[in-house]
């Protein structure tokens, strides 16, 4: 009996490496969105492009679309910027929030960078990124044809996770009409 | 040239800690003092390599020498010397490295002054000491190398994180290292007291002062690392509950209750096994802690290396050592000697009980931090425990405990008789009444958690006071003779009385600030006033300045209170190298509170917004972490924890005799109450 005192912190032990184990697997960063099935916040932004149209809530609309949030001052973004213009090049069509960014840099950034946005609004309060629960820089919403958030992607896109996961899913969207 | 000269030096360190783990314990198992010896000699030239590699960094940085990737990152030509100084440790791979070096000056320090210990547990500590160097040295070398080379190299670097630009940098650090690592030594005496199947007075005298060490160090790492995020993260926030605060608090906590039973060990005898197994997790919650920012396991705002290879390399660890030293533990520690009896009311127990508390303290920190992991696995979900879920746990459990406190020091060793006991601590237990009357009608019932809190401040407070009042026997004899009394007072009882008093201030300072702060959020121009907490907040001007890595908009204010006019310099910087903004505040520090202000962005109708909180009586939580860490180190000063001379001739002759010869010889008996020394006697 006393003996099975003695052993009783090894074996707890035990289970909590086991739990360990089990959560190193886990990204923590993946966060769930609780935007998600529900429709994309409403937001109204001026334009980042000069003499364009800017950036409404509702434009997505009547098709599925991607919606990227990037800032001309993040690095990761510009990591993931040439996989945002290869996706425009095999035209999906892409929506852009440029977060936290005074406009004249946003519009800098698409020349020198390319731009692979369809509508691109910029954010410059970081107001919209609030409703939208934008934690960071570089965040995609995958939004379906009646405006409603079906996927959420924190970080730069992979062309991996862009095959496995988003590809697939904006084409059964697309098939649902 | 320097950073290779550091990559060397690593790599001599980690074969050295190899020897180091594993010749001194065949010397002690072989009982041949030669292959001692030379674990003695390993920890010194371990030491040695370690610092060379650390002086290496720190050159690279000085010299700003971007072909290091990790200079690169963390440093750039308009960053100040003291931050690329503060830089080397200011990184993961730089902070390991740190890690390691002071890993390496505990273990010298147990070769240097160890030699007064039986000289097969000085072998074997080292041993143990030596394993864990390896395992750290070989997680810098193959999963954080910190000198990496970058080619091409460029022309400048990045920016240490704007946030740790800050002299909190500098020291808070390699202090809160000091105490994670500093158990250690607590750890390995543990380890090495179960391979020897036996603990004696001895060992207790030794491992005390390290355990007092490693926990003052962590008591003042972490005082700082709550008044560094005070004033710097920009809300006046003392206390997050953020995994890796608490990653430091759970080692704290043990590290207590170590200290406590650690002292019953050495007085009584008593409490064997308990103190092994409680030096066993001590250490493994500071791996712990070590694993939770390094692994991403959970994301946390002081996380600064999401890499799940280190993860692993550091669970590895976590599991090999801590696992091993727990099953060295319930195969052992049955058969070590158990002390001394004691009645169910005596001081022994009454520490007892304070560890079963700090334990079950911990418990809940530790479940309240892994939380996410738990659930996450089980569930899938994602969620984090915040403030209120401490709030309903530990806070309770910390009330319970502090009502102990002052009762511990009253009671005897051995047996004690409760009605005597409530006699004596009849003037702080009326003091305590009184406060919490008396700030019931002024505060009223609505903040009934502080006000309680408010009481046993003052009872923890009043207790401190009464053990000197009592060893001086004040209102007994005359006041010439309580004078000398007074004049002979052993510094280990002047220490417990500062600790338990600093205990008390902070109490009552994390109650105050709880329960009564106030704030203010509003857009001002220059000119405008406004009151707050009995003071008048006049913003004077408004200017952008230029430091000297960062731009800033700076505002000054005016505060007119109770005790004259101070100015107050808030400002907002930008950082363009990594276009970080960070908030750096106004305080105005007072006795009885302190005035905080913080400024944002300007609003487009000219104004600033402008946040000012009143905060009373918050400087009272770092003011009583100092002293409780002020009373560690007078406890340390007392020679009575010294080793004592007398083991040194009892236990030498052992080392000169014959190889092979089984059975320990002489050894210093469990004392007999009374006997131990001068302090138990006195108390």
């Amino acid at each position: 009996m006393k003996r099975l005192i003695f052993l009783a912190p090894i074996a707890f032990f035990g289970l909590l490496i086991a739990a360990f184990a089990a959560g190193l697997g886990r990204d923590p960063t993946k966060l769930p969105s609780t935007l998600i099935d529900k429709p994309l916040p409403s937001f109204d932004l001026p334009a980042v492009r000069p003499g364009d149209a800017g950036l409404k809530s509702s434009d997505g609309a009547g098709q599925p679309h991607l919606l990227n949030v990037f800032a001309s001052w993040c690095v990761s973004c510009r990591v993931e910027h040439p996989v945002l213009l290869q996706l425009k090049a095999q035209g999906v069509p892409i929506d852009g929030l440029d977060w936290k960014d005074e406009p004249t840099d946003g519009a800098k950034y698409l020349v020198d960078q390319g731009d692979p946005y369809r509508l691109a609004g910029n954010d410059r309060t970081g107001r919209a990124g609030i409703d939208l629960g934008v934690a960071g820089v570089p965040e995609t919403f995958v939004v379906d044809s009646r405006g409603r958030v079906r996927y959420k992607v924190i970080g730069p896109i992979s062309p991996e996770e862009w095959a496995g996961a988003i590809k697939p899913l904006m084409e059964r969207l697309r098939a649902q009409g | 040239m320097t950073a290779e000269i550091g990559q060397f030096a690593l790599i001599l360190a980690l074969v050295l800690s190899a020897v180091q783990a594993l010749a001194p314990l065949a010397g002690a198992w072989r009982s041949d003092p030669m292959l001692m010896a030379v674990g003695r000699s390993a920890a010194l030239l371990q030491l040695l390599f370690v610092g060379v590699a650390f002086v290496s960094l720190a050159a690279c940085y000085v010299q700003n020498d971007f072909s290091v990737a990790l200079v690169a990152q963390h440093s750039n030509l308009s960053q100040p010397l003291i931050y690329r100084i503060g830089a080397t440790w200011g990184s993961h791979e730089g902070s390991m490295l740190l890690w390691v070096l002071i890993l390496a000056i505990y273990g010298a320090a147990v070769a240097i002054f160890g030699g007064s210990l039986r000289d097969t547990l000085q072998a074997r500590v080292l041993a143990v000491q030596g394993m864990v160097g390896a395992a750290f040295l070989g997680f810098l070398l193959f999963t954080s190398n910190p000198f990496t080379r970058l080619f091409p190299s460029p022309p400048d670097g990045a920016e240490l994180n704007p946030v740790l630009q800050d002299p909190g940098l500098v020291f808070h650090p390699p202090v809160l290292y000091m105490g994670y690592v500093g158990l250690s030594m607590a750890f390995s005496f543990g380890v090495a007291a179960l391979i020897e199947g036996r603990v004696d007075v001895g060992w207790a005298r030794w491992v005390r002062p390290w355990v007092l060490t490693a926990w003052l160090f962590l008591t003042v790492g972490i005082t700082m690392g709550s008044l560094w995020a005070y004033y710097t993260l920009g809300w006046g926030g003392w206390w997050f509950w953020d995994p890796v605060e608490n990653a430091s608090l759970m080692p704290w906590l043990l590290a207590t209750a170590l200290l406590h039973s650690s002292l019953v060990l050495e007085r009584r005898g008593a409490l064997v096994s308990w103190t092994i197994l409680l030096a066993i997790l001590a250490f493994s919650l500071s791996l712990v802690g070590t694993f939770l920012v390094r692994s991403g396991v959970l994301t946390s705002v002081h996380a600064f290396a999401l890499d799940a290879r280190r993860g692993v390399y550091i669970l590895g660890i976590i599991a090999v050592m801590t696992g091993t030293s727990l099953a060295l533990f319930a195969w052992r520690a049955p058969s070590l000697k158990t002390g001394s009896l004691f009645a169910p009311l005596s001081r022994e127990y009454a520490i007892t009980v304070n560890n079963l508390f700090l334990l079950a303290a911990t418990a809940t920190v530790f479940l309240g931090t892994f939380y996410p992991v738990f659930m996450d696995v089980l569930h899938g979900d994602k969620i984090s425990v915040g403030p209120p879920y401490y709030r309903m746990t530990f806070v309770p459990i910390f009330m319970l405990l502090f009502l102990l406190v002052s009762f511990g020091p009253m009671l005897n060793w051995k047996r004690d008789e409760m009605s005597r006991l409530l006699a004596r601590v009849r003037w702080p237990a009326a003091l305590a009444g009184g406060v919490l009357i008396a700030s019931a009608i002024v505060f009223g019932v609505g903040h009934i958690v502080s006000i309680l809190a408010l009481a046993l401040g003052a009872w923890l407070i009043a207790g401190a006071a009464l053990v000197l009042a009592r060893r001086w026997r004040l209102g007994e004899l005359s006041l010439a003779d309580s004078m000398d009394l007074a004049r002979a007072t052993p510094l280990a009882v002047i220490g417990l009385v500062v600790a338990h008093a600093g205990l008390g201030i902070t109490t009552i300072g994390i109650a105050s600030v709880s329960a009564w702060q106030t704030n203010k959020v509003l857009s001002m121009s220059p000119g405008q006033s406004v009151k707050l907490g009995g003071n008048t907040i006049t913003m004077m001007a408004v200017q952008p300045i230029v430091g000297p890595n960062y731009e800033a908009n700076q505002a000054r204010f005016e505060v007119a209170g109770p005790f004259g006019v101070r100015t107050l310099v808030s400002e907002r910087r930008l950082f363009p190298a990594s276009q970080t903004t960070t908030t750096d505040a106004g305080i105005n520090w007072g006795f009885f509170g302190n005035i905080y202000i913080s400024v944002a962005d300007p609003n487009p109708d000219g104004g600033l917004t402008v946040r000012m909180w009143n905060h009373p009586f918050v400087d009272w939580i770092w003011a009583g972490g100092l002293l409780m860490a002020f009373g560690g180190a007078v406890s340390l000063a007392d020679r009575s924890l010294r080793v004592a001379k007398v083991e040194r001739r009892v236990v030498k002759p052992r080392a000169s005799g014959p190889r092979g010869v089984g059975p320990p010889i002489a050894e210093p008996p469990i004392p007999e109450p009374g006997v131990a020394s001068a302090e138990a006697a006195a108390s």
